[in-house]
């Protein structure tokens, strides 16, 4: 097996043994990135100096006995994590040359634990899309299979660990970005409680729905990453002040006696029939282990989509307005006044799908329409939040699919973004009720493309989909299947 | 063409008025928190452009607010100050509109649910008692300026400094009770005087501390449906707020004559003619998009936390005068003078409560010490070198018969330019008066024999030349001779 093959805690126990040295373990994973990600370009940006220095940093710091789970591991950020003296794109030609001062909180996390970052991972633009093919850095190629989307919008994030140029990842779910790209990549990620961790540092997208969170090879790297990550930021006023549980050692303790919720707005007709045979051999090892599973109704599933791009939409309009050519970022050349400028910057530093969610927010937003659109989606969006915590008086956790389809191939949905914006239908209630999923691998279809399995918590029930995803992966070996690439 | 004379001489004669005035008043007033309202930087004012900056007020991709409490804390002083309810759950919204010294693209503001509501001040124009309404007050952030330079440096470009992006400002709105410029200005010096007092900002004017939009309509005598309105901008002397809405109503009234229609939309003050000219029209006017901003959780004001805000607001202007003519028993122009300023009442009352003359001390404040500062570059009665503690000692001087009160104007000088005792300076400068008899009848007899004609005529009845007599004998004292003394054996003498 090689370094760049093993998880975080398999890495950890042989750098705790002194097998390996995180110099050894980071120069392994960014020989792979040289090696492959030409084909996947997983990665915008990497660092290899800086990697090796901190890597050096963490073998004193081993040789000391002083180890934290993530001290030596080679990580990669999906590129929105600002980064203080690595460029940070978003994906977008507007930020391409932007080389932010400071640290964000969950980057300043993981760097007190002595983690080496590796390079900055491709997305999609502002985090907009289900594909990757949005970003302004090509698109991202699925490792298990070079034609097809890793999907998104944290497809890099994704892609480099199925790829195995990274041991784990950070990524953000405004509306499935996490979930999803890890079921088409057939590793774990997972979209923790709105207000688990802190933003602050991370490029708003929609900031009401926008959550960071890892994708890692097991469950066991999620519990870990996520307490790395997780817990109260007073720089973050959105962020949540309750204690933050062991994730690791709570673990175990899942599946049996469990009561499952199946939504059976979620097992409707035109599921693809390979997730929808995934599914079922899902729920029937649950019922194996004596876990209860019983049908359970989300009402307002229907109207989830419609409802979020009304708020994502008309947050991003907002968030992206600082995106003016003023202070940093893209500047167009030859301008006449200051209008021009704001139009010329904009009009060449976004993307289209950029552009298509700012003009649908600010319409969402524009007097005489406020009401009809955005206030409504609030509303609607209180009712779809009532239904998750309804649901959650009956049962546990949820099971559902991450997505309708296994990864389908770039550029298929291109010409149709609504037929795309529906392949995060199963992700985005989750982001709107504000409450926590994770994505786990649960088999392939015919074609050998990955299927991942969606388990959705009550609010700050981490703990509880960690553990229900563990007894799944202690009876599969899904997630130690690796792309052949 | 519209002259300042012309002006003038109509906002006088409110007799041949044929329309009512109206006006509302928008005020910003920056508050003297440390730091700014969503971040650590500091509020400074004058510091080098950009340096009081961080990724949170430029707007930094990734950078997220955090409410500074004390602002919370001065909004709710301010709105009990003026008679407004408190709006438990606040929300902040974001006004969105691209603008180089907006380094978001949007202003972190209140909408909807501004923090106070519902208040209200009395004002007195001619005697009169009106009361004003407050519309509201919200809390919000600023924005950075733009510097328009021209030095061969940057060429024709406009420089953005961005340390006043993010201090927090209240900006306090007015209903359109106003029926005259004097009313408004009557107003804003009210509450100039307020926010001063709740030492929530520190009213400079002309740093943009404390600056005004003022809303102008007219409309037929009687009628009850306001006309059109032109909204003046930040305008930043009461002076200037008074030309300005004066010549806006001679503006309008001058449109409406001659059967024209006033137009909505936003004008600038111009000092240097008095007039106001057309910033932007009603056809560009903005649609904010404003919602609420998803980076900041509601505030929630708990009643305690009202109750205590309230049990810490100072004594304000009004009760304080009240409470000078009634308990110490001053007139009401002294109460209304000491009154005046949180800083000036202070000092008032310090020295009254070492020296319980209220009047006594009323005239010296009012007089000496007023003067003094005044004449020192207009010095602030905070760092007035003549302590409340000196001028007590001083008066007691006095009250003794130590010195007469004369003297003691002159012990007051020395006292303002040195910082010294009264008893040291008297006593260095041997200025204790003398009411010794028999030294001062001395001085009264060589008085009277010295000038005969004058005791002639005052024994004729012409009893005016008495204060001649006086003036010789406190001359021949050098000033320390007592008068009373003096008063006593000059009569004596001057009947026998």
């Amino acid at each position: 097996m090689e370094i760049f093959d093993l998880t975080i805690h398999e890495l950890h126990d042989k750098l705790k043994a002194k097998e390996v040295s995180s110099v050894e373990a980071t120069r392994a994973m960014l020989d792979r990135i040289e090696a492959v990600d030409g084909q996947v370009n997983a990665y915008i940006t990497v660092t290899p100096e800086q990697a090796l220095v901190e890597a050096e940093a963490a073998d004193r710091r081993i040789a000391a006995g002083d180890i934290a789970p993530l001290t030596g591991i080679p990580m990669g950020l999906k590129d929105i994590f600002i980064t203080k003296g690595i460029r940070t794109t978003c994906g977008s030609r507007i930020l391409e040359n932007f080389v932010p001062p400071y640290d964000g909180t969950a980057v300043a996390k993981l760097k007190e634990q002595g983690a080496v970052i590796v390079g900055k991972l491709n997305q999609d633009e502002f985090a907009m899309g289900s594909s990757n093919e949005s970003s302004y850095f090509g698109p991202v190629k699925n490792p298990w299979n070079l034609e097809c989307t890793p999907g998104g919008s944290s497809g890099g994030s994704a892609a480099a660990i199925a790829a195995r140029t990274a041991t784990a990842t950070l990524g953000t779910d405004t509306g499935g970005s996490i979930r999803q790209p890890a079921s088409h990549c057939s590793c774990v990620g997972v979209k923790p409680t709105y207000g688990r961790v802190s933003r602050y540092g991370v490029i708003a997208y929609a900031s009401s729905l926008d959550q960071v969170g890892p994708l890692t090879r097991d469950v066991t790297d999620a519990a870990l990453l996520l307490g790395a990550v997780a817990g109260y930021d007073p720089k973050d006023s959105t962020s949540v002040n309750t204690p933050v549980p062991d994730y690791l050692a709570g673990l175990k303790s899942g599946g049996k006696g469990l009561k499952i919720g199946l939504p059976k707005q979620y097992f409707i007709e035109g599921l693809d029939p390979d997730v929808k045979r995934a599914m079922d051999e899902a729920i029937a090892l649950y019922k194996s282990l004596g876990a209860e599973l019983r049908e359970v109704s989300l009402p307002h599933t229907e109207y989830a989509v419609a409802t979020y791009y009304l708020i994502a939409t008309a947050e991003a309009s907002s968030n992206l307005a600082r995106y003016d050519g003023v202070r940093f970022g893209h500047r167009a050349d030859e301008i006449r006044g200051l209008k021009e400028m704001y139009a010329k910057t904009r009009a060449e530093g976004f993307g289209s799908e950029v552009k298509r969610r700012i003009m649908l927010g600010t319409y969402a937003l524009s007097s005489g329409y406020y009401d009809a659109y955005y206030v409504k989606a609030q509303k609607v969006r209180t009712l779809i939040m009532q239904d998750f915590l309804n649901a959650f008086n009956e049962v546990d956790v949820l099971l559902t699919p991450i997505a309708p389809t296994p990864p389908f191939k770039i550029g298929e949905k291109l010409a149709d973004p609504l037929q795309m914006y529906l392949s995060d239908i199963f992700t985005i209630p989750v982001n709107l009720a504000g409450t926590c999923g994770i994505s786990i691998p649960a088999g392939f279809s015919a074609a050998g493309l990955p299927i991942g399995l969606q388990l959705i918590g009550k609010p700050f029930g981490e703990a509880t989909i960690l553990s229900t995803a563990y007894a799944f992966e202690q009876e599969t070996q899904w997630h130690l299947k690796k792309a052949p690439l | 063409m519209l002259g300042a004379l012309c002006v003038h001489a109509f906002a006088l004669d409110g007799a041949t008025m044929k329309y009512q005035v109206v006006i509302g008043l928008e005020v910003h007033t920056q508050l003297t928190t440390n730091t700014k309202i969503f971040c650590g930087c500091s509020t400074k004012f004058g510091s080098e452009p950009n340096s009081q900056t961080c990724p949170v007020c430029l707007g930094f991709p990734g950078a997220l607010p955090v409410l500074n409490r004390q602002v919370v804390e001065y909004a709710i002083r301010a709105g009990l100050a003026t008679n407004c309810s408190i709006t438990q759950r606040n929300v902040f919204a974001r006004k969105n509109y691209f603008y180089p010294d907006l380094p978001k693209g949007y202003q972190i503001s209140q909408f909807d649910l501004p923090i106070c509501q519902h208040g209200h001040l009395d004002i007195e124009v001619e005697g009169e008692t009106k009361r004003i309404g407050i519309t509201r007050i919200h809390m919000e952030e600023d924005a950075g300026k733009l510097v328009h330079a021209d030095i061969s440096e940057v060429g024709d470009d406009s420089c953005v400094d961005l340390n006043r992006a993010c201090t927090p400002l209240l900006e306090i709105v007015s209903e359109p009770d106003m029926r005259s410029p004097d009313e408004a200005i009557a107003y804003l010096k009210k509450l100039h005087q307020i926010v001063m007092y709740l030492g929530i900002c520190d009213g400079n004017l002309e740093e943009g501390s404390f600056r005004c939009d003022a809303n102008v309509s007219l409309m037929p005598v009687g009628s009850t449906v306001f006309g059109t309105r032109a909204e003046l901008k930040n305008i930043n002397s009461f002076k200037f707020i008074k030309q300005a809405i004066e010549y806006e109503i001679e503006r309008q009234a001058e449109i409406l004559d001659d059967g024209g229609k006033v137009i909505q939309e936003t004008r600038l003050f111009d000092p240097n003619t008095g007039t106001t000219r057309s910033m932007r029209g009603k056809e560009e006017a903005h649609d904010y998009r404003y919602f609420p901003d998803p980076d900041l959780v509601p505030v929630l004001i708990a009643d305690q936390w009202i109750e205590d805000v309230r049990a810490e607001l100072p004594e304000l202007p009004e009760a304080k005068r009240a409470r000078y003519v009634a308990e110490l028993g001053l007139p009401e122009y002294d109460a209304e003078v000491l009154a005046s300023s949180r800083e000036l009442a202070q000092y008032y009352e310090e020295t009254v409560a070492l020296f319980p003359q209220a009047k006594i001390v009323s005239n010296w404040v009012m007089g000496e010490v007023a003067r003094a500062l005044n004449d020192d570059n207009n010095r602030s009665i905070t760092d007035c070198p003549v302590t409340p503690a000196l001028l007590a000692d001083l008066l007691k001087l006095m009250e003794k018969g130590t010195i007469s009160g004369k003297i003691a104007k002159t012990v007051f000088d020395e006292m303002y330019k040195t910082g010294k005792a009264p008893e040291k300076i008297v006593e260095e400068k041997g200025l204790v008066q003398v009411s010794d008899t028999g030294a001062i009848e001395a001085m009264v007899d060589e008085v009277l024999n010295n000038n005969p004609g004058q005791v002639e005529q005052y024994r004729g009845g012409k009893e005016t030349v008495f204060g001649f007599f006086v003036g010789q004998v406190m001359r021949a004292s050098k000033g320390k001779a007592n008068p009373a003394v003096v008063n006593e054996l000059l009569l004596k003498k001057l009947k026998a």
